[in-house]
């Protein structure tokens, strides 16, 4: 595994503003999934203080998914692929 | 089972009885055939494991109905018919099945491999006859991920929802059923101590 430079895909030609919306990383929510290693998971993965980890946890226990990271493309697939090690239901999006 | 305590150095320990050290053993097992390279192969364990009277109705219940995986087509490759395996390994991009696939064909053998490992790993540091555990933190976060995929390949095959309580209770004592929601619900403690000891 590995993560690619940053900047790689990012689209730049200013005639294509579409391609230029961020990508962001989503969780999904799940049954199993306990709660607390669901915010574990996001501590671990993305560094995040138990109490900014708790909230992105109920966002997706609540409204049914939640936005916990955006950036470039590259990052975000990075992102996922890690989730989906820990067994939680993650997906890559531009972002609208 | 004792439940798991934070070590020293960020580890964790817990104690595990003969019976929930085979029963372990055998769903972790399970979950490891059904996410191989190659595919699944017949459910089987090793003789002398039992202990647990429910073994076999919950590998039965595990094991994967049949038909095509993802690995059929490298080119294109899609999410797996069984639903285990497809919220194992799920898509990395919701309607979008062109980048799902190219996601798939780029990341889907580590993400098999690096669930293997965790389970293997889980194998290697449970105790065959039962006792205590010692985990490192590495080790413990392995567990997390192995127990996580075990919970979540019997909760699709058990249909559990956020109501499971509820679905639970429903069951009359003597549906098959009830004893594999217990072990469910078993596996959900063990993990949620493992987590606790983490934080």
């Amino acid at each position: 595994m590995s993560v690619a430079p940053a900047e790689v895909d990012l689209p730049r030609s200013a005639d294509r503003p579409v391609s230029d919306r961020p990508w962001v990383t989503i969780v999904w929510n799940d049954p199993v999934n306990l709660m607390s290693y669901v915010t574990y998971v996001f501590q671990q993965v993305f560094g995040y203080p138990r109490k900014k980890a708790t909230k992105l946890m109920l966002d997706v226990h609540h409204k049914g998914k939640a936005v916990v990271a955006a950036g470039a493309r590259e990052a975000m697939e990075h992102n996922v692929e890690v989730l989906h090690g820990y067994g939680l239901w993650a997906t890559v999006k531009q972002d609208k | 089972m004792e439940p798991f305590r934070r070590t020293r150095g960020g580890g964790a320990r817990a104690w595990i009885a003969a019976s929930e050290a085979s029963l372990l053993r055998s769903l972790v097992s399970q979950v490891m055939t059904l996410i191989a390279p190659e595919g699944p192969e017949p459910p089987h364990h090793p003789p002398g494991l039992a202990g647990w009277e429910d073994i076999d109705a919950l590998e039965a219940l595990l094991a994967q109905p049949g038909g095509p995986t993802s690995g059929e087509d490298p080119e294109e490759p899609q999410a797996p018919d069984d639903p285990v395996l497809a919220r194992l390994l799920p898509d990395g991009y919701r309607d979008d099945p062109e980048a799902a696939g190219e996601f798939r064909r780029y990341t889907e053998s580590g993400l098999r491999s690096g669930k293997q490992q965790a389970a293997q790993e889980m194998l290697d540091t449970l105790p065959d006859a039962g006792g205590p555990i010692q985990l490192t933190q590495d080790q413990a976060v392995a567990w997390l991920k192995a127990l996580n995929d075990v919970r979540l390949a019997l909760g699709v095959r058990l249909g559990v929802t956020e109501d499971f309580e509820e679905q639970w209770a429903s069951l009359n004592a003597e549906d098959p059923q009830w004893a594999a929601f217990e072990v469910y619900a078993w596996l959900g403690a063990v993990q949620e101590s493992l987590v606790q000891a983490l934080a």
